[in-house]
């Protein structure tokens, strides 16, 4: 990997099946991932996606990126909620490049969207690079 | 109602250590779609397992509802890569609070410690507070 490399866009679907099983596997059963009525009070506009979810598929598409890779740093903020609707999914796209290759460590430059908005800010991951398998 | 402003250095242990198990691994790598061998391969953000309980600890103490709470940032950074059998516990630290458009701000910082007490990774996270009363 060098920098200002393009890695293979990945696109993932969340389904509201997917967040059942994430609240299960996670412990996190904040029922503004499951319940329309419960994420509507609150002012959301429906279900959203854990946003550790969201950065959960970042993890992933590192890991489908590098043969899995050490992960040093991860992280984001959670900018625009991620509405996953009843029926069917929604599509997260994650689109890397790398942005700096120093120390052993390889950063990449992430943009992460759903729908054509961004929905994670400053999104951030660094792996070493001796463990690099792609 | 807005936190408590005194809360800010305090800390709030998870309630009891988790053991990094097969079983849970590949339950959470199947919820997420991870790649690698199930059960063997702990994804990166696997430790928010920990830091949610200390989350909880926390929420529970000062009486504030789940559902009110938004994840607003979340950045790990790890020592070395967790693996099957690390009994993990974990500590979050209030480390500042403010408010914004009747919205609590509430920054922390989890620590996450294996059995030797050596910390395998930090957790920082940003937990925004929405007090209620617009429906």
């Amino acid at each position: 990997m060098n920098p200002g490399d393009s890695l293979p866009v990945k696109t993932f679907t969340i389904t509201r099946a997917d967040l059942v099983a994430y609240a299960e596997a996670s412990g996190d059963h904040n029922p503004i991932h499951q319940d329309e009525d419960v994420a509507r009070s609150v002012g959301l506009p429906g279900v959203i996606a854990h946003g550790m979810y969201t950065l959960a598929l970042v993890g992933r598409a590192v890991a489908e990126w590098t043969g899995g890779a050490e992960v040093v740093d991860l992280g984001a903020k959670f900018t625009s909620p991620v509405v996953v609707p009843a029926e069917g999914g929604a599509d997260v796209v994650v689109a890397g490049t790398v942005k700096s290759v120093a120390d052993g460590l390889v950063t990449l430059a992430l943009e992460v969207t759903c729908g054509g908005q961004k929905v994670l800010g400053m999104p951030k991951a660094v792996v070493r690079e001796a463990t690099i398998r792609a | 109602m807005p936190v408590d402003p005194s809360l800010v250095g305090r800390e709030f242990p998870a309630p009891a250590p988790l053991t990094v198990t097969p079983e849970r691994v590949s339950a959470f790598a199947a919820a997420v779609g991870h790649p690698g061998d199930a059960g063997s391969v702990v994804p990166p953000t696997f430790p928010i397992v920990l830091a949610f309980d200390a989350m909880q600890a926390f929420l529970d103490a000062e009486q504030i509802d789940l559902h009110r709470i938004v994840h607003g940032e979340q950045r790990f950074a790890y020592a070395r890569p967790l693996v099957p059998g690390d009994e993990l516990t974990a500590t979050l630290t209030v480390t500042g609070l403010r408010q914004i458009g009747g919205a609590d701000i509430i920054a922390t910082a989890s620590e996450i410690a294996d059995a030797t007490g050596a910390v395998v990774c930090t957790g920082k996270a940003t937990l925004v507070h929405s007090a209620g009363g617009a429906a």
